[in-house]
């Protein structure tokens, strides 16, 4: 069930993704919607489904963008490993954990699509691309990561109900 | 007799007087007096009016607030639906306009056949300028098929589905086009950058260019049609230790608010890696 709720959520994150939040910009950065999804989906405690959204996300992505099909999926597979590797230790501390996995995230998959971009031939400045791209779509990032974290946990706590003791 | 006597001389008394008042008036002896006596009335009247209307209010008020708060509902639910239809006519002439332009181009430019197509989204990816387009494979859209709209070039097409297509704009950072310069009778390459500026590359040294100079596509390397508008150049920089001069490119296109395109569906791109030589092993 949670597996197939990641086909609604994420195309519709996909969509608004592509149609809004890309025309957005800061400098030349913009948030990356699924990317917050997918960390605050993948910090939730009872979640076990979080690498097939991660997959999902992935696939979407690579569909509909440019980048090498390998990027978005490997990025996604990335973040959701270090998100899950952080809710086990910073489980008291979820918004903190929900920061990193955005920060950090969002620099790895910018470094996956620079270096990828790089190596298939695409004169991309990597100075120029951190400081006009990346450090301006972490602060999108960061700034999404608030509402998206409480949408997620409301989804989590619809999906995985708490089990009540007799 | 006795009697009719005074009756008689009453009668006459008042009609003097009468005589006389008249006299006065007419003689305007009375104004001040008659002045006063009006005001005096209207005075009168007009608080035994306001008394009355008030009285009258307080009846009624009630029942008229409902009302009017009824009707002010309605005039407010009516100003909402008129700022709606207002906003979605405006939109519809915006619309009108940009479409009635690319007709124009379309007409302006005969041996080429166009589709006309929607931008509905951007690339996820900020590193990259692409845009996604209502229409695909179905449509007869293949990749390679350049993309313009009535003030110059777009990009081409990069990848179809049935229903949709991505364009990679010329300002990506992996955009090359072959141009040349309408002034100058000379051949330069325009590239992309993360910025989504333009610029030429591979000007000769010998070639005097100018700001202002025309930059149109060449048609070399078979990847566009010749003689599309690209832009204008804004500034030139020609180092004598550099093998080429580099100049900035103004482009015509706003790329950042396109919403309809036109796709030139008879131009054929020739693919000519297999041409390119390659080291031998």
């Amino acid at each position: 069930m949670a597996t197939l709720v990641a086909f609604p959520v994420l195309v519709l994150a996909l969509m608004l993704q592509t149609a809004v939040i890309s025309r957005i910009n800061l400098l030349y950065g913009s948030a990356d919607l699924i990317l917050v999804i997918l960390a605050a989906w993948a910090l939730q405690e009872r979640v076990t489904t979080a690498w097939q959204w991660a997959l999902v996300g992935g696939v979407l992505v690579a569909f509909v963008s440019g980048l090498p099909w390998f990027v978005p999926l490997a990025g996604y597979l990335l973040i959701v490993g270090m998100a899950r590797l952080l809710q086990r230790r910073v489980w008291q501390a979820p918004l903190l954990a929900m920061f990193a996995v955005s920060f950090t995230g969002t620099l790895m998959l910018h470094i996956l699509s620079i270096f990828s971009l790089r190596l298939l031939g695409d004169p991309l400045p990597v100075g120029d691309s951190f400081s006009l791209i990346t450090l301006p779509s972490i602060l999108l990032n960061l700034l999404l990561a608030i509402p998206v974290y409480a949408g997620m946990r409301d989804l989590a706590g619809w999906l995985y109900p708490a089990e009540v003791e007799a | 007799m006795k009697k009719n006597f005074p009756r008689s001389l009453q009668t006459i008394v008042i009609a003097l007087l009468a005589i006389g008042v008249v006299a006065l008036a007419l003689g305007g002896y009375l104004t001040s007096l008659s002045n006063l006596v009006n005001q005096t009335i209207v005075g009168a009247q007009t608080w035994v009016s306001t008394r009355y209307l008030a009285v009258i209010d307080f009846l009624t008020v009630p029942r008229d607030v409902a009302s009017l708060r009824q009707r002010n509902a309605e005039l407010e639910a009516e100003v909402a639906r008129l700022q709606t239809q207002v906003i979605e006519l405006q939109q519809q002439v915006t619309e009108t306009q940009i479409l009635s332009a690319l007709v124009d181009f379309a007409r302006a430019s005969p041996e080429n056949t166009y589709k006309a197509a929607t931008v509905i989204g951007r690339d996820p990816s900020p590193f990259l300028r692409y845009v996604i387009l209502n229409i695909g494979s179905n449509d007869g859209i293949r990749r390679g098929m350049p993309v313009v709209t009535d003030q110059g070039l777009v990009g081409r097409v990069d990848a179809v589905t049935a229903d949709a297509a991505r364009v990679q704009l010329i300002t990506d950072p992996a955009s090359a086009v072959n141009v040349s310069l309408q002034n100058s009778k000379t051949e330069a390459m325009l590239v992309g950058s993360i910025t989504g500026n333009l610029s030429l590359d591979m000007i000769s040294q010998d070639v005097t260019v100018q700001p202002g100079d025309v930059v149109l596509t060449s048609g070399l390397g078979g990847g566009y049609p010749p003689n599309l508008l690209v832009g204008q150049v804004v500034s030139v920089r020609k180092l004598d230790y550099e093998l080429f001069q580099q100049a900035a490119v103004q482009p015509i296109v706003n790329y950042d608010q396109i919403q309809f395109v036109l796709i030139i569906t008879n131009f054929k791109p020739v693919d000519i890696a297999p041409l390119i030589p390659t080291a031998a092993p």
